[in-house]
């Protein structure tokens, strides 16, 4: 039996046919995107991984360079020399489509094109170990911005396979199986109701004979 | 235009500003979630939030609001004293949403 009530004729056989068919091949290409999506984004984790140790170890060497520089350098000295930047960032950012996932490109310009321009300070009060510091921090920047993309990219396509997961498993646990049992239904009441129907027609028909002719078998 | 910001102690701030973009010093965790939400309330100005995994915890319930939106993207940076792995976890959260189980 079915578990909604459902009507056993032969209009509603052919909607439960429909959706059947509508579903299996909803469900083919559900799991042909899930599959795609997830092979890219392994690929994109991948990539993560790599930039997220990359980052950290440049960030590290950048603050252990910046220690120093603090250390050398009074901390109100430090903080006149880096009050105000020369540089400035600027961030473009477009989306692009990767299977129905709209995911951040960032593009970022700086003010100054050159890098060896990025110091805010003369150099004559402050100490090397300043510039070694923004330099490095300067380098792992551009990392860093990738990683951001890469990031924001491995966590909205991991809600959208969540998603299609989802309708896939909803698809091939519930929905299919669901018509497949209605179909069934219908089609043996269908059945049923035939076979009735003509014991019936059998039995007026004997009795129609036997009030015409007296027949009787 | 875009802009990125970075939100952290006082000293792993500084460098950042040295660069161009927009430093958010936070001496504690409160002070850190202040600046987190006056930066995501016009989320259209910042595309970027870099946020000092010390500050991470207190800060989860707000990064994970944005964790399905495109903009802004918060990604979590080592603070002075080093990684905490806090970063490497989120990727191991999004690969266990994503299989349904932890494969790494």
């Amino acid at each position: 039996m079915p578990k909604t009530a459902i009507t056993p004729t032969r209009m509603v056989l052919n909607q439960q046919k429909t959706r059947l068919k509508m579903a299996t091949r909803g469900h083919k290409l559900l799991k042909d995107k899930r599959d795609e999506l997830m092979r890219q984004f392994f690929e994109v984790v991948r990539k993560n991984r790599e930039l997220r140790t990359r980052v950290e170890e440049g960030l590290t060497e950048a603050f252990s360079a910046l220690s120093v520089a603090s250390a050398i350098m009074s901390p109100e000295m430090l903080e006149q020399a880096i009050l105000y930047p020369r540089q400035s960032v600027e961030l473009q950012m477009s989306f692009k489509n990767v299977m129905s996932v709209n995911v951040p490109v960032y593009d970022f310009k700086t003010k100054t094109a050159d890098t060896g321009d990025i110091y805010p300070y003369g150099f004559a009060q402050t100490s090397g170990e300043l510039d070694d510091a923004l330099g490095t921090l300067s380098r792992v920047f551009e990392d860093m911005l990738e990683l951001a993309q890469v990031e924001k990219t491995m966590q909205l396509m991991a809600q959208e396979i969540e998603k299609t997961r989802r309708r896939v498993n909803a698809l091939e646990y519930v929905m299919i199986p669901e018509c497949q049992e209605n179909i069934k239904y219908i089609s043996m009441k269908l059945e049923e109701n035939d076979r009735s129907s003509k014991v019936r027609l059998m039995k007026v028909k004997d009795m129609v004979l036997e009030k015409a002719h007296n027949f009787k078998y | 235009m875009l802009k990125i910001a970075v939100i952290g102690s006082r000293e792993t701030v500084m460098g950042f500003k040295a660069l161009g973009l927009d430093a958010v010093p936070a001496a504690n965790a409160e002070e850190a979630l202040a600046a987190f939400k006056r930066l995501t309330r016009d989320s259209d100005n910042y595309a970027i939030i870099y946020v000092e995994e010390t500050y991470a915890k207190a800060l989860s319930a707000e990064i994970d609001k944005f964790k399905d939106s495109p903009t802004p993207a918060i990604i979590l940076i080592p603070g002075r004293e080093g990684s905490l792995g806090l970063g490497q976890s989120a990727l191991q959260a999004a690969v266990e949403r994503a299989v349904g189980s932890d494969i790494l």
